[in-house]
C-alpha cells in the first residue's frame, strides 16, 4: 500500500470511530447527566421532569428524620430558602449524615412530586463537603 | 532535624538545577552525578520527614496536623505521604529517583541523547520541587509545639490505602521520564528503533506500579467505603485510569517502533500525553475542581499552579512536537490487515476511550461554565466507554496473529466460527439453565474468547509443548497479560449483572433470608481500638450447611472526629457476602432495629486477578531480555 493510502486508511479509521464516539457521549450526556437542584431552585423554576435521575442537595432539617418498621425513612432537605423537598429512602445512610448537616440525595420525582433516593452522599469528613453544598450555602449567607 | 531535611530539599533543587545545566549542554556523565546527588538530599530530605512522622514530632507543623501518638507506628510512618504536603514530597523523591536511575542504569552509544533526557528530567524535577518548597512545604515548624496531634484521616488507617499512592506516583512520576526521553528524542530527531528499544523498558516500570496503584485504590475502595462495588467511574478514580490508558496505548506502539521503526511520531506523542494526564490526575485530584467521593480538604491555589504546571508542559511538548514529528522517519510500507494495522487499531480505541473518560470527568466543568450544575455517572460510561473497548476485545484474539507488514487472512473464517461459537454457547446458557441477560452473556463469552485468544496466540508461536517454556519472557507476558484482560472481564460483567444488594432491619435475635442466606443479628456491642471505639454487630450467617460469623463495625476516631464503616466480607471461592453496618434506628413503636447493607458480589476476585495478572504480565515482558535468537528473527518476519 502506498503512504498516501496507508495515511488514509488510518484517518478513516480514525475518524469514523472518533464520530462514533462522539455520538454515543451527546446521547449519553443527554440522557444521563443528572441536574443538582435545590428546594428553593425547585420552587422558583417548577418540578423537574417526572422519572428522571436527578439530585437535590441541601441540609438535613432538624428533627425531620422518621423511621419506618424497616430499612424505610424520611426526611426533610432545606436549603435556607423556606422551601423543603420530602425525601424517601431505604437504605443505610452514610456515616455523616446527620440532622442539620449537609447531603445530596440522587433519585427521581414521582408523579405526585415525591421524592424517591437510590443514593445519598453526606460530607466524608469534618473539613470536606460537597462542592454544590458549598456554593449553596455560600450564596445563601 | 527538619531543618537540615529543609535545607537537603534546598540542595536538591540545585542540584537537579546543575544536572538540567549540563544534561541539556550535552554532558552526559556531570549530569548523571548531579542526579543521584539530587536524589541521595532529597532521600536525606524525605527521610527527616519520616523521621519526624515516627518520633511524632508534634512541633513539626504537618506531623501535628496529620498524626497522633496512639496511630499504630506502620501508619505513622505512612502518613507521612497521606497529606497533601508529604505526598507532594513523594513525588519529588520518586521524580528524582527516576532521574538517578536514568543516570545510572542508561548506557548506549548515544551519550547526546542520554544526556538530554537526562537534563528535561532534571527540569521536570527542578519544576517538581520549587512547587514542594514554596508552594507547599512539608518542613514547617509550628511554634509552641501542641503536646498532641490531629490524627491522620482515618479512611487511611489502612493497608492498603498506606501502599496505594507511592504504587501510584511510581506510576504517574515514572511517566515523566519517558517524557523526558521522548523529549530528548524529539530534540535530536531520532525516534527510532533504538530509542523505541530504550524507553519501552521505562514505560513498562511505570505502567507496572501504576495498574497496581489503582487496583489497590479500587481494592480499598471495595471493603473500605461499604458500597458493595470497585469501581465508581468517580472523577479521581477516572484521574488514574486516564494516564493508565494512555500508558496501555504507548506500551503497544512503542512495540511497532521498536521492531519496525513505524510509528514513531504518534509514539513519541503518546509519551508525552501519558505524562500529561498523569499532572492532570493530580490536578484534578488536589485541586478540588470536581465533586469526588475521595476528595480531600482541598486549597484552589495549589490547583492553578498544577494547572499552569500543566498547560506550560503541555503546550512545550506539543510545539517541539509539530516542529520535529515531520521530520521523523517510517519504517517499511504496511497494509491495513497487518500487525501495524492491528496496534493502529488498539491505538485509536484507546485514545477514543480515554477522551471519553475526559469528557464524562471534565463536562461537569464545561456545564458549570455555562451555569448548569450537573453530574454524570456509571450509566453514562457504561453507553460509551464500555461498548468502545469491547470492539477492542471481540478484535484482540484474531489480530494479534497477523503478521508484520502484511497477514495472511485465509484462517479468518475460524476465527469467526470460533466466535460466533463462543457467543451462541452462551447465549444458549443464558436462556436456558444459567438464566443470565443476553448482554451479560455476551460479555461473559468475550471473557472466555480472550482467555482462548491468549492460549492460542503462545500455542502459534510455540507449536509443541516442549516448546512452551522456552518461549521468551515477552511472549509470556504478553500471554498473561491478554488472558489477565479475559479474567477481569468476566469479573466485572458479573459483577454489574449479577450483584444483588439488600438492606436489612434486624432485631437483635432476629433471623431474615438474603439470596439464599439466613442472616441472624446475634448482638451488637461496644469495642475499642488503640485510637478508635466501635459499634461492632454480631451475625451468623447461614447457607446449606455452612455457617459464616461476621462483624461489621461502624468505628468512630475521635481525634480526627470522623466515623469509618468497616465491612465484613466471608468469600465462598465463588462469591463475597459483603456486609456493611448502618446504624441502629429507633421505629415509632420503640423497637431498635440494626440497619445493614448485605451485597452477594459473584467472583469479584477475577477483577483483581485479572488486573494483577495484566501488571505481572507487563513486568515479565519489562524482565525479558532481548537477544536476538534466530528463532526470534524467525518470528518476526513470520
Amino acid at each position: 500500500m502506498r503512504a498516501r493510502t496507508k495515511r488514509l486508511w488510518g484517518v478513516g479509521a480514525a475518524a469514523t470511530l472518533l464520530i462514533g464516539a462522539v455520538a454515543l457521549a451527546t446521547v449519553a450526556l443527554r440522557q444521563h447527566a443528572d441536574l443538582f437542584y435545590t428546594p428553593g431552585l425547585i420552587a422558583e423554576q417548577g418540578m423537574p421532569e417526572s422519572g428522571k435521575r436527578v439530585r437535590v442537595g441541601g441540609w438535613v432539617q432538624e428533627g425531620s428524620i422518621a423511621y419506618g418498621d424497616g430499612a424505610d425513612m424520611t426526611f426533610l432537605i432545606e436549603d435556607g430558602s423556606g422551601e423543603t423537598v420530602e425525601v424517601s429512602y431505604t437504605g443505610i445512610t452514610p456515616d455523616l449524615f446527620r440532622e442539620g448537616e449537609g447531603v445530596v440525595a440522587t433519585g427521581r420525582f414521582g408523579e405526585t412530586g415525591d421524592f424517591t433516593a437510590d443514593s445519598i452522599l453526606a460530607k466524608h469528613d469534618e473539613n470536606y463537603e460537597p462542592r454544590e453544598l458549598k456554593k449553596a450555602r455560600q450564596a445563601t449567607s | 532535624m527538619i531543618e537540615a531535611g529543609h535545607f537537603a530539599a534546598f540542595l536538591a533543587l540545585v542540584f537537579c538545577g546543575l544536572q538540567a545545566g549540563f544534561g541539556l549542554r550535552g554532558d552526559r556523565d556531570q549530569s548523571g552525578l548531579f542526579a543521584g546527588l539530587g536524589f541521595a538530599a532529597m532521600g536525606f530530605a524525605f527521610f527527616t520527614l519520616v523521621y519526624a512522622f515516627a518520633r511524632s514530632d508534634f512541633s513539626v507543623e504537618l506531623v501535628a496536623a496529620h498524626s497522633h501518638t496512639l496511630k499504630p507506628f506502620g501508619y505513622k510512618i505512612a502518613g507521612t505521604w497521606g497529606n497533601h504536603e508529604g505526598s507532594m514530597a513523594l513525588w519529588c523523591l520518586v521524580g528524582l529517583g527516576f532521574g538517578a536511575a536514568g543516570g545510572w542504569l542508561m548506557k548506549s552509544d548515544r551519550p547526546k541523547f542520554e544526556s538530554r533526557a537526562l537534563g528535561v528530567q532534571g527540569l521536570l524535577n527542578l519544576a517538581s520541587l520549587a512547587y514542594l518548597l514554596f508552594a507547599s512545604s512539608p518542613f514547617t515548624r509550628l511554634d509552641p509545639a501542641p503536646l498532641q496531634g490531629q490524627g491522620l484521616n482515618p479512611l487511611l488507617q489502612d493497608p492498603a490505602l498506606a501502599i496505594h499512592p507511592p504504587m501510584l506516583y511510581l506510576g504517574y512520576v515514572g511517566y515523566s521520564f519517558v517524557f523526558a526521553l521522548a523529549a530528548a528524542g524529539l530534540i535530536e530527531g531520532r525516534i527510532d528503533r533504538q530509542w523505541a528499544k530504550q524507553a519501552r523498558g521505562w514505560a513498562l516500570a511505570a505502567f507496572v506500579p501504576l495498574t497496581l496503584g489503582i487496583a489497590l485504590g479500587s481494592y480499598w475502595a471495595y471493603y473500605e467505603l461499604g458500597w458493595g462495588g470497585w469501581w465508581f467511574w468517580d472523577p479521581v478514580e477516572n484521574a488514574s485510569l486516564m494516564p493508565w490508558l494512555i500508558g496501555a496505548a504507548l506500551m503497544h506502539s512503542i512495540i511497532v517502533t521498536e521492531k519496525r521503526g513505524s510509528f514513531s511520531a504518534w509514539t513519541a506523542l503518546l509519551a508525552v500525553l501519558a505524562f500529561c494526564f498523569s499532572l492532570l490526575g493530580a490536578f484534578l485530584v488536589r485541586s478540588g475542581v470536581l465533586t469526588s467521593v475521595h476528595s480531600f480538604a482541598v486549597d484552589p491555589l495549589r490547583g492553578s499552579v498544577l494547572l499552569a504546571g500543566l498547560l506550560i508542559l503541555g503546550g512545550a511538548a506539543l510545539v517541539l512536537f509539530a516542529l520535529r514529528a515531520p521530520k521523523l522517519s517510517g519504517g517499511p510500507e504496511w497494509l491495513a490487515t497487518s500487525r501495524e494495522g492491528a496496534l493502529m487499531g488498539n491505538n485509536l480505541i484507546l485514545t477514543v476511550a480515554t477522551f471519553t473518560v475526559l469528557l464524562g470527568t471534565l463536562f461537569p466543568l464545561i456545564a458549570e461554565a455555562v451555569g448548569q450544575t450537573i453530574s454524570v455517572g456509571e450509566p453514562y460510561f457504561n453507553l460509551t466507554f464500555t461498548p468502545i473497548m469491547a470492539l477492542a476485545l471481540v478484535a484482540l484474539p484474531v489480530v494479534q496473529a497477523w503478521a508484520w507488514g502484511k497477514a495472511d487472512l485465509s484462517s479468518l473464517w475460524k476465527w469467526a466460527l470460533g466466535f460466533a461459537g463462543i457467543v451462541a454457547a452462551f447465549w444458549l446458557a443464558g436462556i436456558g439453565p444459567l438464566n443470565i441477560p443476553l448482554l451479560a452473556g455476551v460479555g461473559l463469552a468475550l471473557g472466555v474468547w480472550l482467555i482462548f485468544g491468549a492460549g492460542q496466540e503462545i500455542w502459534r508461536r510455540a507449536k509443541t509443548f516442549a516448546r512452551l517454556p522456552k518461549m521468551p519472557l515477552r511472549v509470556w507476558g504478553m500471554t498473561l497479560a491478554h488472558a489477565g484482560l479475559g479474567i477481569f472481564v468476566i469479573g466485572a460483567v458479573l459483577q454489574s449483572s449479577g450483584r444483588t444488594q439488600t438492606t436489612l432491619a434486624l432485631q437483635e435475635g432476629e433471623t431474615q433470608t438474603v439470596a439464599g442466606w439466613d442472616v441472624r443479628l446475634d448482638d451488637v456491642s461496644s469495642v475499642e481500638g488503640p485510637n478508635w471505639y466501635a459499634e461492632r454487630a454480631t451475625l451468623t450467617a447461614v447457607r446449606g450447611g455452612t455457617a459464616a460469623q461476621m462483624q461489621p463495625q461502624k468505628r468512630y476516631y475521635p481525634a480526627a472526629r470522623m466515623p469509618t464503616t468497616e465491612t465484613a466480607i466471608h468469600k465462598t471461592g465463588t462469591s463475597d457476602l459483603y456486609i456493611a453496618l448502618g446504624d441502629g434506628r429507633r421505629n415509632r413503636a420503640g423497637e431498635t432495629r440494626w440497619t445493614f447493607e448485605v451485597f452477594l458480589n459473584p467472583l469479584i476476585d477475577f477483577v483483581y486477578l485479572g488486573v494483577v495478572l495484566i501488571a505481572l504480565g507487563a513486568g515479565l515482558s519489562m524482565a525479558g531480555k532481548r537477544t536476538r535468537t534466530r528463532k526470534d528473527a524467525e518470528e518476526e518476519t513470520a
